[in-house]
This record gives structure tokens, sequence and C-alpha cells, in this order.
């Protein structure tokens, strides 16, 4: 297998290290991965991107045009990257603030209210882990339990304490994506 | 795999990394994109505490390479990093480290230039490390990785080669290996040399006036100009050694290619995509991806060119490696560049585009 990943959003929501914890947990299952950040003068409030391809060959480009899956997470990035989805590919994208929803019929779209349910759950910084947990139940990448191991390993031991709200968060993800074609 | 530890991490985390694990006596460097992890993950390691390394953020990049000089010059394994403007201020130090025969690592993690340019990964120093901006007849070896794993082994084979040598080292590397996280296999730890092994192994280390010798000049400095270009004899000679021994590439499906991509770095990356992609479209394209790039390829690339087509420079620069691609085929094969500028990176489609233009029409 191999995906094509991109994340996109503002900065500040964990786009950055969503892509690390998935791009962890492939690898502790002895797949290959590439996580590729942009790393312009990026800022809280400006727009941030990743690419993570997950394969079980050897990776080459880190650098793409095109995707298999986009996780969109404001109009900016829709607006940059809604074209950019192979047909037959994954769009998911999270609701809040997007003005124009996307468009294409080629492509299988998806909605994740995550910043609507991190606000329930007062759980604002597990914004990322929701998304993350829409994208595995549409697209199983990897397991959850994998992505807690990554948690583990990548956290300091002293916010391990926020694993299970994480946990929690992953889940709440899975129950809440839907498909919207 | 049980044994080994499998780690995700940056390019320049895995330098920092590899660097303590191979013994490395100092670093010394000064913060700039995107290279800054480098310094940040060996302060945060604290190898001062465990392998007794010294780490040092010195006043400027121009104090760096100074500190690289004089450790060096004590037999110890020293190296800096920086990137490309603060590279450029380097090349006074990298061009004395070579006339008075110091070794030495020096990693460039590339930003778009000139000048102070963008923080936006560019190959755009390719002349700047080959050539080199000090002054003189001299050359530096030059290794360019393609991934964080080489990222980490390319550092004790710089060492290694910078002191069999005694020539300064450049890894020369760019903000798309340098920021990117990858699977990294550590390299396994090996001790630092100790005072009486320096001594054993390179005598002429200045490592304090014994009886049982002469003093240890080490200089580039020599007024006698017939001496001075004795020692110029000497270092030509030298010179050749390295480019009969240690040329090093990577050749990618290029038994039955038709074209030729040659392209290093993270360009070698997105060209083996653009390989793909030609295979698929039934094109016999191959990759020819130098690792050092100096001593150049040059003889693999004229014994391609008797055999393709036609040859793609793949730079994310304007041109550069591409004269040393004209050098080596002498006319035998239509010879093209494509890349980009500034700290744009060319997708693996833009490439394949530019191919078929230019070569495959």
């Amino acid at each position: 297998m191999k995906e094509e990943i991109i994340i996109a959003g503002f900065g500040g929501q964990g786009v950055l290290s969503m892509g690390k914890i998935l791009a962890y947990a492939a690898l502790s299952e002895g797949k290959e991965v590439t996580w590729m950040p942009s790393y312009g003068p990026e800022q809280r409030g400006g727009t941030a991107n990743a690419t993570v391809i997950i394969s079980d060959e050897k990776i080459s480009s880190p650098i793409l045009s095109t995707y298999d899956t986009a996780i969109i997470l404001n109009q900016p990035s829709l607006e940059k990257f809604e074209q950019s989805i192979k047909s037959g590919g994954t769009l998911i994208y999270d609701g809040y603030g997007i003005s124009t929803p996307p468009s294409r019929t080629d492509i299988k779209i998806y909605r994740i209210n995550a910043m609507d349910a991190a606000a329930t759950m007062k759980a604002a910084k597990a914004f990322n882990m929701i998304v993350l947990g829409g994208l595995l139940k549409i697209r199983p990448l990897t397991q959850v339990e994998n992505v807690l191991a990554a948690l583990r390993r990548t956290l300091p031991e002293r916010h391990h304490h926020l694993i299970p709200m994480n946990e929690a968060a992953l889940r709440k993800g899975m129950e809440i994506i839907s498909p919207e074609n | 795999m049980a044994d080994k530890e499998v780690v995700l991490m940056k390019g320049n985390e895995a330098i920092a990394h590899a660097a303590i694990r191979c013994g490395c006596d100092g670093y010394f460097g000064y913060p700039i994109t995107p290279q800054s992890e480098i310094l940040e993950t060996l302060a945060a390691e604290k190898p001062w505490e465990t392998t007794g390394m010294v780490v040092l953020q010195a006043e400027s990049e121009v104090a760096s390479i100074n500190m690289v000089y004089g450790a060096g010059a004590a037999g110890k394994r020293s190296m800096t990093s920086s990137s490309s403007p603060g590279v450029a201020l380097m090349q006074e130090g990298i061009a004395y480290m070579a006339g008075a025969e110091i070794p030495g690592l020096i990693v460039n993690v590339q930003r778009g230039g000139p000048g102070l340019g963008t923080i936006q990964p560019s190959q755009s120093d390719y002349f700047q490390a080959t050539r080199g901006g000090g002054n003189g007849d001299y050359n530096v070896i030059v290794l360019a990785p393609a991934s964080v794993q080489e990222m980490a082994d390319f550092v004790n084979d710089a060492f290694e080669l910078s002191f069999k040598y005694r020539n300064p080292v450049i890894i020369l590397s760019d903000g798309i290996i340098g920021q990117m996280m990858e699977k990294l296999i550590l390299p396994p730890f090996k001790p630092r040399r100790t005072e009486e092994e320096i001594r054993r192994e390179y005598p002429w280390a200045t490592t304090g006036k014994s009886k049982d010798r002469q003093p240890n000049i080490l200089t580039s400095l020599d007024l006698d100009c017939m001496s001075m270009e004795q020692k110029n004899i000497h270092l030509q000679n030298k010179y050749n050694i390295i480019k009969q021994k240690e040329v090093r590439f990577e050749s990618i499906l290029c038994e039955d290619a038709e074209y030729l991509i040659v392209a290093f770095g993270s360009a070698a990356r997105i060209g083996q995509k653009v390989i793909e992609m030609c295979r698929q479209d039934g094109l016999r394209v191959g990759l020819l991806r130098p690792i050092t790039l100096w001593p150049f390829p040059s003889g693999e690339i004229a014994r391609l060119s008797r055999q393709v087509k036609g040859i793609l420079s793949f730079e994310i620069n304007a041109g550069q490696m591409v004269e040393d691609i004209l050098l080596a085929t002498n006319g035998r094969t239509p010879v093209a560049h494509y890349g980009r500028m500034g700290g744009v990176v060319p997708a693996p489609e833009e490439v394949l585009q530019a191919l078929k233009e230019k070569l495959i029409k």
C-alpha cells in the first residue's frame, strides 16, 4: 500500500503534530514514512501544512502535487488543495469556518465537526486527535493502539496524563465523521 | 530489526545524534534556519555529560569555523553547521583548513539565495561547495545526502574521509532533507578517540610538544613561493588520489535507460518519482545520483553519455552541476537543465514535463 496525504490548516491547530503522530504510528508497524512540513515563515494563525506518505515500499519524492487523501481544516487550505486530490481520492474537512464547501464530485468527501466537538469536550488541544480519529475511521492506515503508543513515545512524561483525553478524542472523531456524498 | 534503534526523526536531528554517536569531539555553530535543530538537538542531548563532546554556540559563523580549525588541528573530530549565507561567511576558514590540511566537517543545510535569500530549500550552493568560495587551488570533499538515514550515516563517513585525507569535508544538504522526518536506524555508538590514540594515529596534530619530536606547525602560509608551489603540488596529488578512490554515486534503472536524469540530494528523491512515472508510461528513463559532488562521478556520466539520447540535469537552482555534466559528456549527447530558484521546489510532474519538452519531445 501507499497513501499520500496532505494535512492543511491554521498554524497552531496541531496540523504538523497530527502528521507526526500518524507517521510515528505507521512506522511502529514497520511501514516506510515521510513527513514533510511546510516550514516557511509560518506563525500561529497563518496557514500550515504537512505532507505525510505511508508506504510498504521505500518512498521516493517527499514533495508532491497530488494526494490520495486531503485533511483540510480551514478555507484557505480548501482553496489551495481541493483540486490537488487524485480522482477517486478522499477529502476530509472540518466545517468550522468553511464558507464555500468542497464541490468536487469525483472524490469521496467527509465532514468532521472537530472544532465543535473539541469545544464540547472542553479539549481544544485534542482537536487534531479528533480529526485523526476521523481519518483512521475512513482510512484505517494504522491501529488506534499504535497512535496511543506513539503519543506515549513522543509526549514528554509530564504530559502523559493527557493520553486518556487524546484517546477519547480519537474515539470521538471516529464517531462523528460523516460522508457528504 | 529488534536490536536496532529505529526512530522517526528530522534530518537535522539525525545529524546531531550521529555526531554524538560517531565520537565527535566538538560542535561549534551559530543558529540559522533551516538547520537550527542541529544545535538545538545537541543542546538538548547534553553530550558533554556523556561522551564529553563539546557543544558551543559561537558568536558568529566566522568564529565557528575557526574553532573547527583549532580543534581539528589538535586532531579532534570537530564540526560546524549552518545554512547558505552562514556557510558563505565560513569560506575563508575552509580555504585555510584546506591549505593547512586540517580535517573537519562543515554541514550546509541549503536555503535559497543569493545573499540572505529565503529560508526555503534550495541547492544553489553547488558551486560554493564544489568550487569553493575561498581562495587558492583547493578542493573540499562534498557529500550529498538524499535521506534522513544518509544525513546520519554521512557524519561518520565525512569524519573518516576528513582524517584519511586531512581535508575538510562538506555535507551539502538542504531544507527538505533537514526538515523532513523519516525512519532512521541510529548508528551504533563509537567512543571518542583518547589523547593517546590521537597522538599515535595523527602524528601531525598539535597535541603539545614532546621531547621526541619537532614542533608540529599547521599553517596555510608559506612566504617562499618555491616551497608554496611544492605544497600545492602535494595538494593536487592528494586531490587526484581522492578523485580516483572516493567517487560515490547511486545508479537507478540506468542499465536500459534511453534518457538519464542526473540529480543529487533532495532533487534525486523527486527525480526518482519522475522515473517511476516515466516507467509507467513506458519511457526508459534512469536516474544517476552523485553522492560525492566532489569528486564528481564524471567517469560514470561519460560512460552513460554513450548510451543515452539525452541527459537532464535536475537541480533546485539555476543550473550549476550541469556544467560538470557538460564537461563529462563533452558534447556526446544533448544535455539540458531544469530547476527552480529562490526556495521554490518543483513537484515531480513539473520535472517530467521539462524532461519531455527539453529532451524527449
